[in-house]
């Protein structure tokens, strides 16, 4: 597709930062200079981002598919990697090898309703769908999109959510687990909002990204709504060390994460998905 | 590309005369020699290095060296060493960083120059070898190390007379006889009370390097003698394993009780993983100097077994040994074949042997296969 | 006004299915009521007199603690149930309910109801049938909330 696979694949090439922007208290956006050519990606997948001295982390891609001149990571600090990342500024310099990984079912959603369902950082890998839908919105039917988070500060991309839910033509709907008193919106899990939603459950398409719990629960509730299950897209997530199908980490049964998916489908997914430790 | 010339045999003296060729044609020669009380793969320098007169005596948990009553050359199967050591080092280097002011630069580690010549690989060896070929050449990305390594290695396989105590290679259909993918192969005979080698060339490489060494034209006597030699093999392996259907049986049995009883049993030592000459998984360092100007990033072996392999978000997913068992029996046995098409083991028996608990991989497929729970029941 | 009454409960979702002799039952226990924002249904620890099927507007569950501010953990909307305590002994709310935005509901008298359920077993039983899947699928959803799956894992 758009990968052109590396001589030595596992050698990154160097980029720099051009941006970085706080979103959440542990949660920031690198803007990563391309280039002149871009950096061209389908929606949902990921690159492997090198921290001088510390390691690779897979992280998706979170910016605008149409716009591949800028490159954009949303990362979360979680470990040492992702810390070190998360804390590059303007002009740092770090490795990239990519894109790696299946992307989100764009084509087979046209002229169906989308349905899309991000927990907590599950929306950065939507993000660049999200981009896609408003940039071509008379391609799609509804679209709905539905996002948890922990509470109203842990809310990713607010205020383009916000922003995007000015726009007359889609259904934008947010809970959180838990509030204060100055939270007016939902307070619950997100597979309530499924039931409130409205679209066409025999032609649509969802696209699921968060915990993998949250997926579960959120992709049984729309499959009782009346989606099929092969209708249903989870974006899984494993250990990854080298992203190109060599290291054996990424593997969920008889799929390698990072190759095979990330994408898969609940029909496919179901059966071993709900068993313990595969 | 079998026989492109006559069959010929080799004396002793033709066999060293090859691993002299070939060290003088540049390649680094390593074979199977004594050391620690095992038959190990290292650099050779002769047949003087190989373990003349020696066998090994395999069961589960058990391996011990032991004399033969002759002076044979290859009178044993394999050890814990198997040839990934070379194509696929326990340790390598896959880059440099540095750091200045200006920003960062990483330079590839280059590939090797060494061209490896192994003398000794059995059948199912080089069935292991073809296993990671798939692995790391005919997928969508391809390693450039092991291509290289790969592409320059000049293989002198050899058939084996015995069976070990826990091979299955008849069961895993890759051996005792050796096919395809060698340059030389041999099968040590005694004919007319004289040892010698029968070879069969597999190669232009091979011809080539045939053609100076000392040999004499193979008699009706020599075929008959390797032939029986093989047949041999075949007909006394320690081990087996019924594949019919083996991987939707395996794939439909993952909550079978079998996989508790192994799990109690199972170190999650890891050891099976590094002497299986399939198993490919490996994981990434790296490391720094302390004024943080320079950085390495390394691949190094890696094993299912280890609690953190499967880590993510703070807690592995494979926290049990019996997840973790289940996860190696279920990829080497089912799920390789959705990934490669074909099967992970090749039933060289090194996984039975090196286990230290004994866990029989041939005996937890038959117990899966019968439906029985625990050791010992019929 | 009875009458009026009858229409309203037996078209709110949680009652659809109800015989026209329970509706009307029920319709005796129950009285249309409003709050406006910031104002409490009920409060932690008060008799669970009275319980609330959601009309319009939305309902903030809070959880009180001694020197924390108030966590609202569910939010309730329309067609929802606000407070299940009334089923059981002894019949004190376990957490406060406010209403966010200008909620119209109609309130059930939980005493009345109760004394209607002792007395015709049938009707306590279609009231469990409809409070039980509730209360499962509320505990299911606080369960998964307690994971604090979008945390940081230790």
């Amino acid at each position: 597709m758009l990968d052109r696979p590396a001589a030595a694949p596992m050698v990154p090439k160097v980029v720099r930062v051009a941006a970085a922007q706080q979103e959440l208290a542990d949660v920031w956006t690198l803007n990563i200079d391309a280039g002149d050519s871009g950096f061209p990606f389908a929606p949902g997948q990921f690159n492997m981002l090198y921290a001088f001295g510390v390691g690779e982390a897979a992280i998706s891609i979170s910016g605008d598919p149409t716009r591949p001149e800028r490159l954009v990571h949303t990362i979360r600090s979680v470990g040492k990697v992702s810390d070190a990342l998360a804390r590059l500024r303007p002009g740092d310099p770090l490795g990239l090898r990519g894109p790696y990984g299946g992307g989100w079912p764009l084509d087979a959603a046209v002229g169906s309703d989308v349905i899309i369902v991000a927990g907590g950082l599950g929306l950065a890998p939507l993000r660049p769908t999200l981009y896609r839908l408003m940039a071509e919105r008379d391609r799609y039917g509804r679209i709905v999109i539905l996002c948890g988070a922990r509470s109203p500060t842990d809310i990713l991309y607010r205020n383009e959510l916000e922003g995007w839910r000015t726009r007359l033509d889609i259904e934008i709907e947010v809970t959180v687990d838990r509030a204060g008193r100055g939270w007016h919106g939902n307070v619950g899990v997100v597979t309530t909002l499924i039931e409130r939603a409205a679209f066409d459950p025999a032609h649509a398409i969802a696209m699921l990204c968060g915990p993998e719990i949250m997926m579960r629960f959120a992709a049984a509730g729309l499959e009782k709504a009346g989606v099929s299950a092969s209708s249903i897209y989870l974006s899984m997530e494993r250990n990854m060390k080298c992203a190109i199908g060599h290291c054996g980490h990424c593997q969920f049964s008889s799929d390698f994460v990072c190759k095979d998916g990330p994408v898969a489908t609940w029909a496919d997914l179901r059966r071993l998905i709900v068993m313990r430790e595969i | 590309m079998r026989q492109l010339a006559g069959q010929v045999v080799l004396t002793r003296d033709g066999l060293q005369a090859l691993i002299a060729s070939l060290n003088t044609a540049g390649y680094r020669v390593c074979g199977p020699t004594v050391r620690d009380q095992a038959i190990v793969y290292d650099d050779i320098d002769g047949v003087g290095d190989l373990p003349a007169g020696w066998t090994d005596e395999q069961d589960g948990g058990h391996y011990r060296l032991k004399r033969r009553s002759d002076d044979a050359l290859f009178g044993y199967v394999v050890g814990p060493h198997s040839w990934k050591k070379y194509l696929h080092p326990p340790r390598r280097s896959l880059w440099q960083a540095t750091r200045d002011a200006e920003g960062m630069a990483i330079i590839a580690e280059p590939e090797t120059e060494t061209r490896f010549a192994f003398i000794g690989v059995r059948a199912c060896e080089l069935a292991a070898i073809a296993v990671q070929d798939r692995v790391f050449l005919e997928g969508k990305y391809v390693d450039p190390h092991y291509r290289t390594r790969r592409e320059g290695a000049f293989i002198v396989a050899v058939n084996c007379g015995e069976a070990g105590g826990t091979c299955f290679c008849v069961s895993m259909e890759t051996g005792p006889e050796v096919r395809s993918g060698f340059d030389l192969s041999l099968t040590e005979i005694v004919t007319g009370g004289e040892r010698g080698y029968l070879v069969e060339v597999g190669s232009d490489d091979g011809l080539a390097i045939l053609a100076a060494l000392p040999q004499r034209p193979a008699s009706d006597a020599d075929t008959a003698a390797a032939g029986a030699a093989i047949a041999n093999a075949a007909a006394h392996m320690g081990r087996s394993l019924d594949t019919n259907g083996i991987r939707d049986l395996l794939l439909a049995n993952l909550e079978h009780p079998r996989w508790d009883d192994v799990a109690e049993r199972c170190l999650t030592c890891g050891n099976c993983t590094m002497v299986c000459p399939t198993c490919f998984c490996t994981c990434t360092e790296d490391s720094s100097d302390l004024a943080g100007g320079e950085a390495e990033h390394t691949q190094r072996w890696d094993s299912c077994f280890t609690e953190d392999f499967s880590f993510i978000h703070g807690g592995s997913v494979r926290t049990s040994a019996k997840s973790r068992y289940r996860q190696w029996m279920t990829h080497k046995l089912a799920t390789w074949w959705d990934q490669f098409d074909s099967s992970g083991c090749v039933g060289c028996g090194r996984c039975i042997t090196w286990c230290p608990v004994a866990i029989d991989i041939t005996e937890e497929a038959r117990a899966i296969r019968d439906g029985s729970a625990h050791v010992g029941a019929s | 006004m009875i009458e009026g009454m009858e229409q309203i409960v037996r078209e709110h979702r949680f009652f659809a299915d109800l015989g026209d002799d329970t509706i009307r039952l029920l319709a005796g226990c129950a009285r249309n009521v409003v709050f406006k924002p910031g104002e409490y249904l009920f409060r932690t620890d008060e008799p669970a007199d009275e319980f609330y099927l959601i009309r319009h507007g939305r309902v903030a569950l809070d959880i009180v603690a001694p020197g924390r501010s108030a966590i609202t953990f569910q939010t309730a909307g329309p067609g929802e149930i606000v407070g299940v305590s009334w089923l059981l002994p002894p019949y004190k709310w376990i957490h406060d309910a406010r209403a966010v935005d200008l909620v119209r509901a109609i309130g059930m008298d939980a005493r009345c109801l109760r004394d209607k359920c002792d007395a015709d077993h049938d009707v306590g039983y279609q009231m469990m049938l409809r409070f039980v899947p509730m209360l499962v699928s509320r505990l299911q959803a606080t369960r998964i909330q307690l994971l604090d799956i979008y945390g940081k894992q230790a």
